[in-house]
């Protein structure tokens, strides 16, 4: 019962920066219909700024307290991510507004192939350490635990969500973002400059990715030039999970991959009598992803089938 | 009438020149270094691949991010048959087409419950697939050893007609036949015989009704076309290919490991099929031969072009390789989509519209 309750713990944690890399793909999906490839690569080079920026606080010995130090290496982080999206929205994926679907998608693929190899020549072809300067106190719940660390990325997770959902219901650039989702020629007829709602739209999403570069970067203490696809991919799967183009089921698919994710690596040794170890963790995204497109290929919380070609 | 003969020969003449020049190549490349076949070598096995790819991407319009998994399935049912792994030795004509068959089967498997679905989620559901298999590959050395996990399968057997080996060197006609050599003819033979199957393919009944579902799929579903089983068809007929060019591999490596069936191998066959054209077969063999090629060319020009210039090596040829193919990507995308040579539905299929969304 106490593993049972750890995992679950765990999986939160996963699942929170999960479902905040979930948001930047349904967001974009929901407004252009494309799959953007290379938001993995976002929170990578989140992770990396974020990386360089607090190791050199840390350099200076500016005696500043550790929160902060992570708080200035996420707000370097953000603007960087915000202009690599903005950049890569505008000269990858705008000229091609209104070709077959198949061509953005194989830019968003060469897109994150390059900002993968700039990442590497950047930082370097090595994990690199992320240093772990947050005061790390363990809080026992019976036989489990739950790290400070942990509490801090579930506040922030919260809190950003919440600041989003409030954004996209209460402001003008969320009411003009839900109208061209809904239909683009229509909001540009009533004014929306739909061009900028997009642009804004991949924006949001990199600064949510950034803060998930940052906290993948403080809960694992590792780095790495490639930690972005999998998890993109993983982020994906939960997006489709929620129902894609939802903001609240990427929220709930996230928790759900990330708690499935947690209990299968933590049992899956036990029910398979130690045939498969947590060494297969990863396959559980893809898993639920093909069930869910099997048996409801709309998502848990979406309404639409997704069958327009 | 001599000058008409002429010109309706002329093209024969053509063909009869390029066979000779590719049935002397081996032993010209020989001359610079045994490399150069391996490195041919590679490149016609990737025109495979790129021939079996465009079959589903190009044909069919559906994106398959994942092809590489039906390669490694290929090369791993091979291994397996045909290796001190398990102590057997298969003859090379029974396992290929097994190899084959299995490779089909999964794509059976994993197109049944996606291809209903809009082609961006397949993209996604290959992709997964992909790094499945090698999960699988990496890990089902315990707690019984089927593939050996990272280290891979080694000793591979060659292929082997009677007492001809292919892995070992003859002299026949007074030539030296070296295993290279002796693969290069294979390959040229493969693909010879998988690009006359492309293009019967291609203007067959099945041809046209996968050009129909990539045009417009409720148009062609509403001429009487079964879209989901002719999807379906594709997929399987690709992931046959591929697994048919694994075993190949597998045989001419005489190693194979996990490592060689990653994501970015994937990638490097649709880049192939995109640069070239997809839909055209000259144009996606023409794509594989550059990608193959042109990285080779740049290893030996990058290296020395840099230690020259700055006195030491700053940007390593693979991170040179790798940021040409994003690159190869994008710009082709936006700026000639339809590829090199582009076919022709194609062209106008992907020609600039000025329509806003």
């Amino acid at each position: 019962m106490d593993t049972f309750i750890q995992q679950i713990i765990n999986g939160l944690t996963l699942g929170a920066v999960y479902a905040m890399v979930a948001l930047g793909y349904t967001m974009v999906y929901g407004i252009i219909q494309l799959i953007n490839f290379a938001h993995g690569e976002v929170v990578m080079i989140g992770a990396m700024v974020a990386f360089s920026v607090i190791g050199a606080l840390l350099g200076l010995d500016s005696g500043l307290p550790p929160a902060l130090i992570v708080l200035l290496g996420a707000a370097a982080a953000i603007p960087v991510c915000m202009a690599v999206a903005y950049a890569m929205e505008r000269v990858a994926y705008r000229p091609l507004r209104g070709a077959p679907r198949l061509a953005p998608l194989i830019t968003a693929i060469g897109v994150s192939i390059i900002l993968q190899q700039l990442g590497m020549m950047i930082w370097s072809r090595n994990p690199l350490a992320f240093p772990q300067i947050l005061e790390n106190r363990i809080f026992h719940l019976g036989g489990a635990t739950v790290s400070t660390v942990q509490l801090a990325i579930w506040l922030v997770a919260v809190s950003m969500m919440g600041a989003l959902t409030l954004m996209i219901h209460r402001t003008r650039l969320g009411i003009a973002m839900r109208a061209t989702s809904q239909n683009p020629q229509v909001a540009g007829l009533m004014g929306i400059d739909v061009n900028r709602v997009i642009a804004a739209t991949f924006i949001i999403g990199a600064a949510l990715a950034a803060i998930a570069g940052v906290m993948v970067g403080t809960y694992y203490g590792i780095a790495h030039y490639t930690m972005g696809s999998l998890l993109g991919l993983k982020a994906f799967c939960a997006a489709v999970l929620g129902g894609i183009g939802n903001l609240p089921g990427a929220m709930l698919g996230g928790l759900i991959l990330g708690v499935v994710e947690a209990l299968g690596a933590g049992y899956i040794g036990d029910f398979t009598g130690n045939w498969f170890g947590s060494n297969y963790q990863d396959v559980f995204a893809f898993i639920v992803l093909i069930l869910v497109l099997v048996f409801r290929p709309s998502g848990l919380l979406g309404e639409r089938v997704g069958d327009r070609t | 009438m001599m000058k008409l003969d002429l010109s309706a020969r002329l093209p024969w003449i053509g063909i009869v020149l390029v066979a000779l020049a590719l049935a002397v190549l081996p032993f010209a490349l020989a001359g610079i270094g045994t490399t150069w076949v391996r490195i041919t070598n590679l490149a016609l096995l990737f025109a495979l691949l790129a021939l079996g790819l465009n079959i589903v991407v190009g044909f069919a319009g559906l994106l398959d991010l994942g092809y590489i998994a039906f390669y490694a399935v290929g090369a791993y049912v091979y291994a397996l048959l045909a290796s001190p792994q398990f102590g057997l030795h298969l003859p090379f004509w029974a396992i290929i087409p097994l190899g084959a068959l299995v490779a089909c089967i999964f794509g059976v498997l994993l197109g049944a419950p996606t291809l209903k679905l809009r082609g961006d989620y397949l993209a996604i559901v290959t992709l997964g697939f992909g790094e499945i298999i090698r999960i699988f590959l990496n890990n089902l050395s315990q707690p019984v050893n089927i593939t050996n996990g990272p280290q891979g399968i080694s000793r591979i057997d060659s292929f082997r007609l009677g007492d001809f080996d292919f892995g070992k060197s003859e002299m026949l006609f007074g030539l030296n036949f070296s295993g290279p050599i002796k693969y290069y003819y294979l390959l040229l033979l493969v693909l010879i015989v998988i690009i006359v199957v492309n293009m019967r393919l291609q203007h067959s009944r099945i041809g046209r009704a996968w050009e129909a579902i990539r045009e417009d799929e409720v148009a062609a579903r509403a001429m009487g076309i079964d879209t989901t089983r002719m999807k379906l068809l594709a997929f399987a007929m690709g992931a046959s290919f591929g697994g048919i060019a694994g075993g190949i591999f597998s045989s001419m490596q005489g190693f194979i490991s996990p490592e060689s069936f990653v994501l970015v191998e994937s990638i490097m066959v649709l880049a192939m099929v995109v640069l070239g054209g997809m839909g055209n077969i000259w144009g996606v063999i023409l794509g594989a031969l550059l990608l193959s090629f042109v990285p080779e060319l740049l290893r030996h020009t990058i290296e020395p072009l840099q230690r020259s210039l700055f006195g030491r090596s700053i940007v390593e040829p693979e991170v040179v390789r790798m940021l040409l193919f994003g690159l190869a990507l994008v710009l082709m995308m936006l700026y000639r989509p339809a590829g090199l040579l582009p076919s022709a539905v194609r062209r106008r299929e992907l020609a600039r519209k000025s329509v806003e969304p």
